[in-house]
């Protein structure tokens, strides 16, 4: 009897540790897939125009809205101009409803995917709630694109 | 003065946390019993000038004292009056005052009910409460004063409560979160009271029981809330968009529901005592990551306060302490623990176990993705990257679903040992009759999904599965209607809470799979169908609150020639602050929710509209709702009312 | 279970403390390098908010020590903060120059009328440029500026009493004693 509820004791905790294992693997080896697809990357302006972007990701690019540049097309279509506010600035088409804090001037971020031509295709564009603080990607643009002050990277 | 006087509360309640914290738990030291009886009395105390100091702020805020620099940056004169008080928890310092209140709450609580604990376990559980109440109090006194003063001279005029806050959803939402987050303080002091004291029995996991069950409970309200806010508040119809603060409230919830199956297995059988002890600190863990996740800044989210580095690094110093003493302490103390109990590999404690390792290794999941653009940055100096929905979408989904199959199946199950043989019998027909149905319904009501089959298919099967459990309950009482009413109130919480699981999943798949959504440029006259209604859009107007200016929408709404609804999207311009904000019009119904919203203006009294048809919507919070329900429930069972008479038993039980 | 395992999730809690800490330094806003300090204010021709007709360059705010407080209709904070800047205009002497940030001038105009102005002018900032010049982060943030035109402080956040007395008045007596002085 005893005997036997050791033994059952220790099959039982091997059966275990194999359906832990097994589910470990199978969760990492599924987390790891998922995040090598679904990470999108951050770039700024000024590495989009010099190339260093993939075309044909998703990505997500951000700045500020360079004023007079938001255009409307037919529908909804809209395009507006994203810059660092120093030298780069990258066209951004996107389809739709803008957030209620989107406005020229404004620092947003758009996720989406960059043509061979150099145009950004947004499929959402967000802008924060919070008008006090822009977003960070969008800080860190702004301060990398200025070289007074080289040290800003260090900020990120 | 008022201000002042709730300052002075706090000081106090300082005081009194931090004799909570150290009397008591030397009093089991010394074994001086008068010391450790103070842990009855000293809860009453902190409860009280908490709770004085907490309305003080509300009479701050109610009486429009724009001095108080708290008051002036959240409130407004214009502001209704039930916004006024709820403003008091609109932002850090104050929703940290009432998370603080709650957690002196939640100690008075504990210190009324535990009559029946041996005097040094009440002693040591209270002491552990202590030293939380004093980090929590000391923390809003030195990083977060919401009395602070901008004197000598204050602004005439408040600068007005966030907008997106001014909501009933957002008046309870925070207070059953905080409940909730708070509350999972309890098994957390019990668990670490039970290491310190070396006894490890079951008694202890009795007692945690009930406490995990309400607090778990509190907390389902609060993320259902949340997602019912995000729906009708945030503008644009979703219902959750895995965003780092609703994570750090999702984490604990599913820690929290792990730790509620374990604990059930713990108290039934005495087995994965460890574990049990270690959820139980994982669990309000997580509680203390979020507030650190929401009010540090690190990640940035739509919710998330403003950012204080001295804020963070408090509270991320005192929870690097409270964990990390806590896990060394488990470490130390935990290796002595043993599982009585055998099982067989099909038992009810097989399956309660792979659930276990299926919510951790979910919830696992969920922290990698909030905090891996926190790492990634941190890994290639400062490389943005940002982790969406898609990524959890893709990891939590299909756990998620296996859990979900694994539900239907666990009640089922019998403790020590189920043959397989019989339960395969019993399921296999359950089965396939759901996917039959399933298919039927999701087919003719919709269209052929496959996914979507298999989840109804699931759903189903839980429900049908509850139901044959209920069933076979009654089945051999002679009463069946008498035996009915007498079940324990105990297994009605887990039916319920399981068909509101099932009941959400099923607004959750309908919504994800058979909704429309449609953004279009409308002039006024225009009509735009979906799902057989007809969206006339009939132009906009100006209209006026008590603190905002707005664009009102107007869009009749008929199905075959018949009218429907008229509904009144908002767009409005905030007064004092200037924000702008979407008010979606909703027309709902326990089938299917219209949902209109008003984009901005396009050109020549042209506007951007979005309508949605989102079938089943409501499911999901109904379904949250039934949950919590269940959850309450299973506390009211006569088991824990009668807990006074097993009184002999918890102070008889072995070490 | 052996001892080793135990110590697992205190492992696992050791590496999650370290992300967090690392990230949450990496975050930090009142970490932000300050090397505009002792650098002369960044050049700018931007329009009077009072005046459009004026433009005002980094020489308007030369000549005498000065503050230079940036703020915004959309910052709460800055309601806050209007009165303490409104007691230095009407105790001290000293010049106080808005960058009125990001911001719509109408809605600023209205603000102003509002709460009052304790600003001899106001810069129009409209796109935000010269607050990045600045390496603003938010607002309000407060510069203390010498006759020179060179950035003596920098203030993140509201400027309570104390922070004025504390901060501000040592840097602004030595500054106006080296101005005696030379």
């Amino acid at each position: 009897m005893k005997f036997g509820k050791m033994k059952s004791h220790r099959r039982n905790r091997l059966l275990l540790v194999l359906l832990a294992i097994a589910g470990t693997g199978t969760a990492v080896g599924l987390v790891l897939m998922a995040l090598n697809k679904n990470i999108n990357l951050f770039y700024a302006p000024a590495e989009i125009v010099a190339g260093n972007a993939p075309v044909g990701e998703t990505i997500r690019a951000g700045g500020m809205v360079v004023n007079g540049s938001v255009k409307r097309g037919k529908d909804l279509d809209v395009s507006f101009v994203i810059s660092d506010l120093k030298s780069s600035e990258v066209t951004v088409r996107y389809s739709g409803i803008l957030p209620d804090l989107f406005r020229e001037g404004q620092g947003v971020i758009a996720r989406g995917v960059l043509r061979d031509d150099g145009v950004f295709v947004a499929d959402e564009v967000l802008a924060k709630h919070d008008e006090k603080y822009m977003p960070p990607e969008v800080a860190d643009v702004l301060a990398d694109a200025h070289k007074d002050k080289p040290q800003a990277g260090k900020t990120l | 003065m008022i201000a002042e006087l709730g300052h002075f509360c706090l000081i106090l309640a300082l005081g009194l946390a931090a004799c909570l914290a150290i009397i008591p738990a030397l009093g089991v030291r010394l074994g001086n019993e008068s010391w450790m009886r103070l842990s009855a009395s000293l809860p009453i105390g902190l409860f009280l000038f908490v709770g004085m100091s907490f309305a003080c702020l509300a009479s701050a805020f109610l009486t429009d004292d724009f001095s108080v620099a708290y008051v002036a940056r959240n409130s407004n004169t214009l502001l209704p009056v039930y916004y006024k008080f709820s403003a008091l928890w609109g932002a850090h310092e104050g929703s940290f005052l009432l998370w603080s209140l709650i957690m002196a709450g939640w100690t008075l609580a504990v210190s009324l009910f535990s009559g029946a604990l041996t005097l040094d376990m009440r002693a040591r559980v209270l002491s552990v409460m202590g030293v939380l109440s004093f980090g929590f109090i000391l923390f809003l006194l030195a990083t977060s004063d919401p009395f602070e003063r901008s004197l000598p001279i204050y602004p005439s005029e408040g600068r007005d409560l966030n907008p997106l806050l001014q909501d009933f959803g957002l008046i309870v939402h925070p207070p059953m979160l905080y409940m909730g987050y708070v509350g999972l303080s309890v098994p957390f002091s019990f668990a670490i009271a039970t290491l310190l004291s070396g006894r490890l029995d079951s008694a202890w996991a009795r007692w945690s029981r009930p406490w995990t069950n309400v607090a778990w409970s509190f907390l389902t309200i609060g993320i259902t809330l949340g997602s019912w806010w995000a729906y009708y508040e945030l503008g644009w119809g979703g219902w959750w968009f895995w965003d780092a603060v609703e994570n750090a409230s999702f984490m604990p919830w599913l820690i929290g529901t792990a730790l509620i199956h374990s604990l059930a297995a713990t108290e039934k059988r005495g087995v994965f005592k460890s574990w049990t002890v270690l959820l139980a600190i994982f669990a309000f863990s997580f509680s203390m990551l979020g507030a650190f996740l929401v009010r540090s800044g690190v990640l940035t989210s739509v919710h998330a306060f403003a950012v204080d580095p001295e804020r963070g690094l408090f509270i991320l110093a005192f929870l690097t302490i409270v964990v990390g003493s806590s896990l060394t302490l488990y470490a130390v103390k935990a290796a002595g623990i043993k599982s009585v109990a055998g099982f067989d590999f099909s038992s009810r404690e097989m399956f309660l176990l792979a659930n276990n390792v299926l919510l951790v290794v979910a919830t696992a999941t969920v922290l990698l993705g909030t905090l891996s653009p926190l790492a990634y940055e941190a890994l290639t100096d400062g490389r943005k990257i940002s982790v969406g929905p898609p990524y959890f979408n893709a990891v939590f989904v299909p756990i998620a679903l296996l859990l979900f199959a694994w539900m239907a199946l666990s009640p089922a199950t019998t403790w020590r040992r189920t043959p397989w043989a019989r339960l395969w019998k019993r399921q296999v027909p359950i089965l396939i009759g759901s996917a039959i149905v399933a298919t039927a319904l999701v087919w003719l009501l919709a269209s052929f999904e496959f996914v979507a089959i298999f989840v109804v298919t699931i759903c189903l099967w839980i429900v049908a599965g509850l139901l044959l459990d209920v069933a076979r309950a009654l089945g051999n009482k002679r009463d069946r209607i008498a035996a009915f009413f007498r079940m324990p109130l105990s297994m009605y919480g887990m039916w319920l809470a399981h068909l509101g699981i099932a009941v959400s999943v099923l607004g959750i798949v309908t919504t994800i799979y058979f909704s429309e959504e449609k953004d279009v440029r409308l002039e006024e006259g225009m009509v735009v169908e979906m799902a057989g209604y007809a969206f006339a859009f009939e132009g906009v107007t100006q209209g006026r609150g008590p603190n905002y200016l707005s664009d009102v929408g107007k869009v009749r709404v008929t199905r075959d020639g018949k009218d429907v609804v008229t509904l009144f999207p908002e767009k409005r311009r905030y007064m004092s602050g200037g924000s702008v904000m979407t008010e979606a019009a909703i027309d709902p119904s326990p089938f299917r929710d219209l949902y209109v919203a008003l984009g901005e203006s396009v050109d020549n009294g042209a506007w951007a509209v979005r309508v949605h048809y989102k079938p089943l919507v409501r499911w999901i919070w109904w379904g949250g709702i039934l949950v919590a329900f269940g959850g309450f429930l299973t506390v009211a069972d006569k088991r824990y009312r009668a807990i006074r008479v097993k009184r002999a038993m918890a102070v008889g039980a072995p070490a | 279970m052996n001892r080793r395992s135990l110590l697992i999730p205190l492992g696992v809690f050791g590496v999650l403390v370290l992300v967090l800490a690392v990230g949450f330094t990496l975050k930090d806003p009142h970490l932000l390098p300050s090397q505009m300090i002792n650098k002369p204010f960044p050049a700018f021709t931007l329009k009077s908010l009072e005046n459009p007709n004026r433009t005002l360059t980094e020489a308007d705010i030369k000549g005498k020590v000065s503050l230079v407080n940036v703020w915004a209709t959309w910052c709460a904070n800055c309601v806050i903060e209007n009165p303490e800047l409104l007691r230095i205009r009407r105790e001290t002497d000293l010049p106080i120059y808005g960058i009125n940030y990001n911001d719509d001038p109408a809605e600023a105009i209205k603000w102003l009328a509002h709460y009052k102005s304790p600003y001899d002018f106001n810069i129009v900032d409209h796109d935000g440029r010269l607050g990045i010049d600045l390496g603003v982060y938010g607002a309000p943030e407060t510069f203390l500026v010498d006759a020179n035109g060179v950035i003596r402080l920098r203030h993140v956040g509201i400027v309570s009493r104390e922070d004025f007395e504390d901060k501000f008045l040592p840097a602004i007596r030595s500054l106006t004693q080296e101005g005696a002085g030379s």
